[in-house]
């Protein structure tokens, strides 16, 4: 890839950064302790902004292997907190390994192995592999969160990636990376606004049973923000109508609300707070991609269903 | 002296790689672990990859300093794996059973820790079954007595008999977590130090290291 500072990648990128620089001099105004878990926050998305920037401008290959390392990661946040079975041990390793297939599929922009991969051969054959275990306490249960967390850590993860290799047909001045870092930006800062919205003017609570800190305030407040700024890199990064960037923005807040819900009630339902603590202030992994496994399938079919 | 460069380069280009990308584990109160020898380490004990997780812990300039106290039947099994267990990883082989004297079985361990050692030691004895801390064995109060100002550093190991339990040799990644208690001293009262021990490898409460309930976020 050959870019210059005026292209429109690189342009955004520095808006990010740009922001990330006014957002650690606004947090470390208002948080004073050194450990605060703002502080905290700001530190770790210093990371995760220099990650996505070397991923989405180093090459196509370095983006593939980070985003599958993503995956791999959250995946394994995601067994460790679920319980289980001794016996599937040997089922587990094999679904780790689909991480590289998937993530290969898209390397060689093998569209139809990617998008049956998951949902129907792992689908399948998985509970085969248990089922020649013997062990029938507990299968359904075994069968059913394994597939879960490969459809949302691996597979819906995963098209996010896939927006890289689109091919470009009658918009050769739209980049796959572009397109990965609109949903990036607008699904990351839909959460913070939402957090800050919420946080300004939250009074009513949205699912006071799931995740008590969501206001119907944050939740409009968010969509808005997202909207707007959807609107707004647009022309930069995508070949949207103006009514489609509006349509895609809305898509990206509502689908990235519920996908942070969703996960929310997995960890009430577990009972745990923090998912991991991989990334301090962030809780773990999943508390970061959680938006993303709703955001980065709906997004890629609406745009690969209009314009690809 | 031609091994250390082994035990470094096998921590270096094999060990560390593999804590970090396949398995990961969340170390809690590094800053607590010693500096110098000689001290003695004790952890609850269900995988094999304890003793890697637990040298890895330690700065690499000790590695040549550290000492997994191990059974020498097990790892004397085979001339390969006795010659990685003693070479490589640096193992006092402890003999344990047979109606053998402490002395006898632990006195490798006693030498070492005069020697200004930091031993690696499972007080459990053996590996058991992941989560649940076994009965703490005798041997752990027959060597603490022998040198009563040393320091103990309890570090509680959890998740690692998932990744890599008793029994199989296929290793299968989950996030891990290491937590290193304040370190304790031979008090000369045995059941007060039994208890004491087993609150700090975790003895009693099952899972936990993970946190509340209140999901937000």
């Amino acid at each position: 890839m050959s870019m210059t500072l005026t292209d429109p990648l690189i342009v955004i990128l520095g808006g990010v950064w740009a922001l990330l620089v006014l957002a650690t001099a606004v947090v470390w105004r208002l948080a004073p302790a050194p450990d605060s878990e703002l502080r905290q926050r700001i530190r770790s998305w210093w990371l995760i902004v220099a990650l996505c920037s070397l991923a989405l401008t180093f090459s196509r290959t370095a983006a593939l292997l980070f985003f599958g390392l993503v995956s791999f990661l959250a995946l394994k946040e995601y067994l460790t907190l679920i319980p289980t079975r001794q016996t599937d041990r040997r089922v587990l390793f094999w679904a780790y390994l689909s991480i590289p297939a998937q993530y290969y599929w898209i390397g060689v922009e093998w569209y139809g192995m990617f998008i049956i991969f998951i949902p129907v051969y792992l689908f399948l054959l998985l509970p085969v592999a248990m089922v020649l275990t013997g062990e029938t306490q507990g299968y359904l249960r075994a069968a059913g969160t394994l597939h879960w967390g490969l459809m949302s850590m691996v597979f819906s993860l995963s098209h996010l990636a896939y927006l890289l290799v689109l091919p470009q047909g009658e918009y050769p001045q739209i980049s796959g990376p572009g397109l990965a870092l609109f949903l990036l930006v607008l699904t990351e800062l839909n959460d913070v606004a939402q957090y800050c919205w919420g946080k300004l003017l939250g009074r009513h609570k949205i699912s006071p049973a799931v995740s008590p800190n969501k206001t119907v305030e944050g939740f409009v407040g968010g969509v808005l923000t997202t909207v707007l700024l959807a609107a707004l890199l647009a022309p930069w990064l995508t070949p949207f109508t103006r009514l489609d960037a509006l349509l895609a923005g809305a898509l990206i807040a509502v689908a990235g609300f519920f996908g942070d819900l969703s996960l929310s009630a997995l960890k009430r339902d577990l009972g745990i707070k923090d998912s991991g603590s991989l990334l301090p202030g962030h809780g773990g992994i999943l508390d970061r991609v959680d938006s993303l496994t709703y955001t980065a399938p709906l997004f890629f079919h609406f745009t690969r269903y209009f314009y690809f | 002296m031609g091994y250390v460069a082994l035990r470094w380069l096998f921590f270096l280009l094999i060990v560390k790689p593999f804590l970090l990308l396949a398995v990961g584990v969340n170390v809690r109160c590094r800053d607590r672990l010693p500096g110098a020898g000689p001290a003695l380490i004790v952890a609850n004990h269900n995988s094999h990859l304890d003793t890697l997780v637990l040298m890895a812990l330690l700065p690499l300039r000790l590695l040549p300093r550290v000492r997994p106290a191990a059974s020498a039947e097990y790892f004397f099994g085979n001339r390969w794996r006795a010659w990685f267990a003693t070479r490589v990883i640096g193992i006092i082989p402890v003999a344990a059973g047979g109606g053998r004297s402490h002395a006898e079985v632990l006195g490798p361990v006693r030498e070492a820790l005069a020697a200004g050692d930091i031993v690696i030691f499972f007080p459990e004895g053996t590996r058991g079954e992941p989560e649940k801390l076994g009965k703490l064995r005798s041997g752990i109060i027959w060597l603490v007595q022998q040198a009563p100002n040393l320091p103990i550093y309890p570090v509680r190991l959890h998740g690692l008999g998932k990744v890599l339990p008793k029994g199989d040799w296929l290793p299968v990644p989950f996030f891990c977590d290491a937590w290193v208690g304040e370190p304790l001293y031979w008090n000369g009262d045995r059941r007060q130090f039994l208890a004491a021990l087993a609150a700090s490898l975790g003895g009693g409460e099952g899972d936990g290291i993970l946190g509340g309930v209140s999901p937000e976020g």
